[in-house]
């Protein structure tokens, strides 16, 4: 079995709030021992073991305790109570860019960072043109890193991360920031390092990219882990607690709009087509693969939910799957608060590993819904599903002007069968001919 | 606090495991430091830590002086231009306004001048170190007593240069120390380096949660210690009487700073009665008779102290250190 690089075991670390922040001697006199405050537990019992080689994301809301976690891996907070066991060099890249001392030269920064590290001078020496070379500075390696835009200095910080040859690699965010080319350069520098078997810790915003790259992730709430699972189930996991929290929409604000809301023409019943093609209603079908609906908390910040969504596949009765090129239908069935309009709803087509395969909503097809208060039904209308082998999760939202106020992930799934035996992702329709040169033979039927 | 202790053998398992995954680099074979972060890491290991780092405190000493002469014409120069011009005006002052007969008085003066300064910059530097270099604490782990003892160390570079230019101040005034006690320059410095890290690393972390520190200890080292050390006036003539009248000499020797710059002057001016310059048959008493045993046990004293402190400074430090980061 592998070892453990990384063992978190019980962390947790409490912040105080005051009110008032005394810190001249003054006020610490005049307010001994009565300073108000709050504790703020930014993190509660956070257990979890990176095995030697794997690639964690950590996955959380603003606030949820991200950053806090890192910095307590990587040494540069204290846990209130826990511990954290690194085992090997680790590397890191929080927020942004990494510690430079503003005075100093780039040049000067990297010995500075290097020495931190644990590296002798002749060992930054090694790599020291590996580094400029990565973060593309060129000739201003010798001006004060004060002088350095935002893009060089967080270059220059990835690039000294990655250069110092670390065991493991903790990334906080920063791969957002620099231009597309170097962002690519980053990633393939992170599989990399995956293929080297090294460990790397990442916080991302992006789901996508935790889905891409990570091997697990760890979800954080409040501070709390409330679960560490393969990165399809942890994105589930995030986005559920992100509607649960109520973070996705301002409540207030939301309450506010629908309350101005209430003179609303009756919603017309609208067929949503892709402008270019019209068809007639889908045969009703079976219910493929639906989840137990998502238990939300009732909140005036969301008024539209959806009771149930379910894939109609054309020949229910007789398979529960579909063929490469047959429609299915996505009906999600909600209700409505109260009247809304501007209600946009949402389609998102994953096949395995979670790779988005397809994604629009009703405002890009070029409606939108006004909705009366009650229940209602929407249907999004595959007319053909190009695909080939699979089990196909579909996720489905909705919006209104406020903010997204349901999502579910996944909401049902479908499966494609392929008769023929073309491999692949996607179902093309192909024919070969011979032109000239010979005739054609029929392959026997039965290979 | 981080602290980094030898790993533990690798299980042969996961070396043949993990040797499958890449062909480029046995990364995952090669030995392993563990590190522990925990709030509750002793003090001796985190020493042992320090030492390992002692790369990086040599870089941040070089650091330390480049940052502080940065942009500046002299740069280095200043390091030994201050001291001079700080010693011109003493002289004038209290060797031509309120002139009281020591001859070279400026010799004198400087002996305890270069102790003092090594003391005053270390533990004044050290303040604000924490503070002032908040965008490497809150970006990377590394021991943080490391900076003050940077500052520290960068006073000692000071200290080197001013002793460069007090050798050739006595050359040129052809002023001869006490070559057989010369060793109690050595014997003082250790007691007097230890002293300032102890209290560097107190007040550096004393500083990030009272601001106030930096300029309380301003004016209280800048001036009243100063003035509380023999260095612009001389013990043996000045205050001994009257304090010996009030039976106040313990008091003033309670002052850990007081038997260094005096073990300095002994070293340095040499003399214990020169002729006064304005009655050559009247000798001055500006140093005590005491013998170099005196002296040694006085600077051992001072070193016995000064390592409690270091250790009270380092378990301070080690509880305030674990939220540096959130403080600045």
């Amino acid at each position: 079995m592998r070892t453990t690089a990384v063992d978190v075991q019980s962390v947790s670390k409490r912040f105080r709030l005051y009110h008032e922040k005394y810190s001249s001697l003054k006020e610490k006199v005049i307010h001994a021992g009565r300073v108000p405050h709050e504790d703020l537990w930014a993190l509660r019992d956070v257990s979890f073991e990176v095995p030697e080689g794997e690639t964690v994301g950590i996955l959380g809301r603003n606030g949820s305790g991200k950053s806090t976690l890192l910095k307590c891996i990587c040494g540069i907070l204290q846990p209130t109570s826990g511990q954290v066991v690194v085992r090997g060099k680790l590397a890191g890249l929080l927020e942004l860019g990494a510690g430079f001392q503003q005075e100093l030269s780039g040049r000067e920064n990297i010995y500075l960072n290097g020495s931190m590290l644990g590296l002798s001078k002749r060992a930054v020496d090694r790599m020291f043109d590996d580094i400029v070379d990565f973060a593309e500075l060129g000739q201003f390696i010798d001006n004060q890193v004060k002088y350095y835009s935002s893009g060089m200095y967080v270059r220059l910080g990835f690039a000294v991360a990655v250069n110092v040859d670390p065991d493991v690699l903790v990334i906080d965010e920063v791969l957002a920031v620099g231009d597309e080319r170097f962002q690519r350069k980053c990633m393939e520098r992170v599989k990399q390092f995956q293929r080297e078997g090294r460990t790397i810790l990442f916080v991302s915003h992006s789901p996508d990219l935790v889905r891409s790259i990570c091997d697990r992730a760890v979800v954080l709430s409040d501070g709390e882990m409330i679960g560490m699972a393969s990165p399809g189930e942890a994105v589930r996991l995030f986005r559920e607690r992100l509607l649960a929290a109520g973070d996705v929409l301002g409540a207030s604000e939301a309450a506010a709009a629908l309350d101005g809301a209430t003179a609303e023409q009756p919603p017309e019943v609208r067929v949503l087509s892709d402008p270019q093609s019209v068809r007639s209603d889908p045969q009703s079908g079976d219910v493929a693969g639906g989840l137990p609906p998502l238990r939300l908390a009732p909140q005036e910040s969301r008024p539209v939910r959806f009771t149930e969504v379910t894939c109609l596949l054309p020949a229910a009765g007789e398979r529960p799957y579909v063929l490469p090129g047959e429609p299915v239908t996505i009906r999600a069935s909600f209700e409505a608060a109260r009247a809304v309009t501007g209600v946009v709803f949402q389609l998102e087509v994953r096949g395995d590993g979670g790779t988005g395969l397809f994604r629009t909503d009703s405002e890009i097809l070029g409606v939108t819904c006004d909705l009366e208060q009650g229940p209602g039904t929407f249907e999004f209308r595959l007319e053909a599903v190009p695909l080939l082998d699979g089990s196909y999760d579909v996720n489905v939202g909705v919006e209104t002007p406020r903010g997204l106020s349901d999502w579910r992930e996944p909401a049902c799934s479908f499966e494609v069968m392929n008769p023929s035996r073309s491999t692949g992702f996607v179902a093309v329709p192909v024919s070969g001919a011979l032109v000239a040169g010979g005739a054609l033979q029929s392959v026997p039927a039965g290979r | 606090m981080a602290i980094e202790a030898p790993a533990q053998p690798p299980d042969a398992g996961s070396a043949a495991v993990t040797s499958v995954l890449d062909g480029e680099g046995p990364v995952t074979a090669r030995p392993k430091t563990t590190r522990v972060v925990s709030s509750d890491v002793a003090v001796w290991s985190r020493l042992k830590e320090v030492w390992r780092s002692r790369e990086l405190l040599v870089y941040l000493v070089r650091t330390e002086i480049k940052v502080k002469y940065k942009n500046s014409f002299l740069g280095l120069l200043w390091s030994m231009l201050s001291p001079a011009l700080t010693l011109a005006v003493y002289t004038l002052v209290f060797g031509v306004v309120l002139h009281d007969g020591m001859p070279n008085f400026a010799i004198y003066l400087f002996s305890g001048i270069l102790v003092w300064n090594l003391f005053s910059t270390g533990i004044l530097t050290a303040t604000g170190v924490v503070v002032n270099n908040a965008g490497l604490v809150k970006k990377v782990s590394f021991p943080r007593e490391i900076l003050a003892l940077a500052a520290v160390g960068s006073a000692g570079v000071f200290f080197f240069f001013q002793a460069c230019v007090m050798v050739l101040f006595m050359a040129v005034l052809h002023w001869a120390p006490a070559w057989s006690l010369l060793y109690l320059v050595l014997v003082a410095l250790v007691p007097t380096l230890v002293l300032s890290c102890a209290l560097g690393i107190f007040l550096a972390a004393i500083n990030v949660y009272m601001r106030d520190t930096q300029h309380l200890v301003t004016v209280l080292v800048g001036s009243a210690w100063f003035w509380a050390c023999p260095i612009v006036y001389s013990f043996q003539t000045t205050v001994a009487s009257r304090l010996a009248h009030h039976h106040l000499t313990w008091l003033y020797f309670m002052n850990p700073l007081t038997i260094l710059v005096m073990s300095f002057q002994r070293a340095l001016y040499a003399r214990l009665t020169p002729p006064s310059t304005y009655a050559p048959h009247a000798p001055l008493h500006v140093l005590p008779h005491w013998s170099a045993l005196t002296y040694v046990w006085g600077d051992a004293l001072v070193l016995a102290f000064a390592l409690v402190l270091f250790y009270v400074a380092m378990v301070v430090f080690g509880r305030l250190a674990g939220n540096f980061a959130e403080e600045l």
